[in-house]
């Protein structure tokens, strides 16, 4: 032990001094590159690397992931969908992350990344197959790299850390070569974070040095529970112990997103390990359509962080920056209208399941006794000669 | 031909999958150097190196976890739980995830993952070393699950569950680990999930699997002695069920006697008696009975031969299902 410790002192007060803080100031520590205004800012470690077209590309992604939120969230009222979790306020987070990833990346959602969803090519109508109850997600992960959505809480930050050693392992990192080295991105909430699974995702990573950024949105709610219910530090803060670098992102702040996602993407592609993102920004939303948050926060929260709408600052910024025009905005409108129509449209045409397909699909190697209460389920339903399933089962 | 215990038995297997196959993984906590605290994995690190033999931290949800992000990378994990009681911790991962995402996928991301967990008590061990969980895990769709009994089946049985591409709980008596045999490594060997008559009889049939197998031939060896023919059935596969053997011999013998170790109550003897009772009603001259461990947590190890099925509850059984 070092002499030039303080001898420690009886008192609360002063055991600050000699174990650290308990808690640590997360005011200034937030990388932004677009001002809610509409204001580009440097910061001294990140730097949006794309021009004014790129930013129109993000303000289209941006529009059309709302319009498919917006258009989810109605088709829910009417009945078309059986539950909806919204992403209204986190599109600049899932946008801006979800345009850093290349390719041949391999990312990791929860239930509520339509934006990252979008990014990778997924057809948004697969999405709501799920929430109607026809699926349970009915997209190859292989075909876009991007996972089945994962319904129990933070479960895939584990797969996306097994993958990723799997990566390691095939040889896929640190090549030098940027059209072939790998990364893989896993996505969670901040209320995942007080999850084992995302502890453990951590040090395995740490430990295997696998080539993993860790995205939380941090929204504010797990539900109903504030992020004081999961954290005494700021949640980017945790990154340090586990031993890879942790930072703090304006989540709706497309540019900042990412800047701050393609920097901690490269890490993982060359080697150095995971990162930590922690993009913060706010639910403007329920957690899903089931829920009612004006029983647990204040309508003044929801006003102060309208003024923060990632959509918006993007807007500002095109118009008096980059020379779109009201034509630019309306086409990208009229495209969300086409989206919304097609949504809607297609929502009512998903095929409805049939239910002798369900005991094909729990094995890849079936089995004898499976089969035989699928048959057994077929038969009995053949005896109802009016029954529609009946042509089926004689076929 | 020399003789192999079962434990070594699983390590040749291991070996033999891994050089067939490099996308084989073996995974666990103290699997590398130590060769796992059975020294089932013993030698394989050296052999095939840290990459392949992955001293994991030890953490289970962990372990099972990544697994399901390699075989997603078209790696075949083969996860070792230390104790039977410790994959509680996994248990979320194996039954949410490992099971379900070949469904959740509708067939296109299959789980090729394997579960190795010693299993069972009778060896002297503390609180959460000696447990049966396969109830829990055979009552989870999405999953297979197998115990061997002896090493010749271990040895290919642990081959067979790598190259299946579903999930597959791979349960290994503790207590027998050290049984020794002599293995034919060039034999065809039975299916993976296929249940086997060991001994043939006419008057009862027991049916067992796992360490409780050993008690149930002793069993019928001793009621020769006394004149009662008793047909041994090892189950092998506990999820799915092979049953045309045990209609079969059920059919002959109209009795049955089901033996674990695992608690009565909701356990793999009530879902093979209620399957009897389905498919041989008219033969059976007696109630299927369970010989199983009590409904009590497993108790400490100075009192644990009372709580195991043992020759005389199985005996006992039997003349009971004759007394009818």
């Amino acid at each position: 032990m070092s002499n030039d410790l303080p001898a420690p002192e009886v008192g609360a007060e002063k055991l600050g001094a000699v174990f650290g803080p308990a808690s640590a100031d997360d005011q200034h520590d937030l990388v932004q590159l677009l001002t809610p205004e509409g204001e580009r800012v440097e910061h001294n470690e990140f730097a949006f690397d794309g021009d004014d077209e790129t930013i129109k590309g993000f303000y289209r992604d941006l529009v059309l992931t709302r319009r498919i939120d917006v258009e989810a969230t109605s088709l829910q009222r009417q009945g078309e969908l059986g539950i909806w979790a919204q992403l209204l306020g986190q599109e600049a987070a899932q946008i801006g992350s979800g345009r850093a990833l290349e390719p041949q990346d391999m990312a990791f959602p929860t239930y509520r990344e339509h934006g990252v969803a979008w990014c990778r090519g997924v057809d948004p109508l697969a999405l709501l197959g799920l929430f109607r109850g026809v699926d349970h997600g009915n997209w190859n992960p292989a075909d876009k790299n991007f996972a089945l959505y994962t319904i129990v809480i933070g479960a895939q930050a584990l797969h996306a850390t097994g993958y990723g050693m799997g990566q390691l392992r095939d040889g896929v990192v640190g090549t030098g070569d940027p059209g072939r080295d790998e990364a893989t991105i896993a996505y969670f909430g901040d209320g995942a974070t007080s999850q084992g699974d995302v502890n453990e995702a951590f040090i395995w990573a740490s430990v295997a040095q696998a080539p993993v950024v860790f995205f939380c949105q941090n929204n504010q709610w797990a539900i109903s529970e504030p992020i004081e219910r999961q954290t005494r530090i700021p949640l980017y803060q945790r990154a340090l112990g586990f031993g890879f670098p942790g930072v703090r992102v304006d989540g709706n702040d497309v540019l900042a997103c990412h800047a701050v996602t393609k920097a901690a993407l490269q890490r993982a592609r060359e080697g150095s390990g995971p990162t930590f993102v922690e993009a913060y920004t706010y639910r403007m939303g329920a957690h899903t359509t089931t829920d009612d948050p004006t029983r647990y926060r204040l309508s003044t929260d929801l006003e102060h962080w309208k003024l923060k709408d990632p959509i918006e600052r993007v807007r500002a910024y095109l118009t008096r920056h980059a020379g779109a025009d009201e034509s630019f905005f309306a086409d990208v409108e009229g495209e969300a209208d086409e989206v919304a129509k097609r949504l809607r449209t297609g929502c009512r045409a998903l095929p409805e399941p049939q239910i002798l397909d369900i005991f094909d699909q729990v094995y890849a190697e079936q089995t004898d006794e499976l089969a035989a209460e699928r048959d057994a389920y077929a038969a009995y339903l053949s005896t109802f000669s009016d029954d529609h399933n009946t042509a089926e089962v004689v076929s | 031909m020399s003789q192999t215990t079962l434990s070594k038995a699983i390590t040749n297997g291991l070996r033999a999958s891994m050089e067939d196959d490099a996308k084989v993984l073996v995974m666990g906590e103290d699997v590398g150097k130590l060769g796992g605290v059975f020294r089932v994995t013993d030698g394989l690190q050296k052999d095939f190196g840290e990459d392949r033999v992955i001293d994991t931290p030890l953490a289970e949800s962990g372990i099972l976890g990544t697994a399901v992000g390699l075989a997603m990378r078209g790696y075949r994990p083969v996860c070792e739980i230390q104790f039977d009681g410790f994959v509680y911790p996994a248990y979320d991962q194996i039954v949410s995830q490992v099971a379900k995402i070949h469904f959740r996928s509708k067939g296109k991301v299959p789980m090729p993952i394997v579960v190795r967990i010693p299993f069972g008590g009778g060896f002297g061990g503390v609180e959460h070393h000696s447990e049966s969980p396969e109830a829990q895990f055979a009552h989870t769709p999405g999953l297979k699950v197998v115990a061997c009994s002896n090493p010749v089946d271990a040895y290919f049985m642990i081959q067979q569950a790598i190259r299946a591409d579903d999930p597959v709980i791979f349960l290994e008596p503790k207590a027998r680990y050290w049984e020794k045999a002599e293995i034919d490594v060039d034999a065809t060997p039975a299916p993976l999930f296929s249940s086997r008559v060991v001994r043939e009889g006419t008057d009862a049939t027991v049916l067992a699997y796992g360490p409780t197998m050993k008690t149930a031939l002793q069993s019928a060896a001793t009621a020769e002695q006394d004149g009662v023919s008793v047909e041994v059935i090892d189950l092998r596969t506990l999820s799915p069920l092979d049953m045309r053997p045990v209609y079969e011999s059920v059919r002959k013998t109209g009795r049955a006697v089901v033996v674990h170790e695992a608690h009565t109550n909701l356990g793999i003897g009530a879902e093979v008696a209620a399957r009897i009772t389905e498919n041989c009603f008219y033969s059976l001259e007696a109630p299927v009975l369970r010989v199983g461990g009590f409904d009590t947590p497993y108790p400490a190890s100075r009192i644990e031969e009372e709580y195991l099925p043992d020759l005389d509850r199985i005996l006992d059984a039997v003349d009971r299902t004759r007394s009818y």
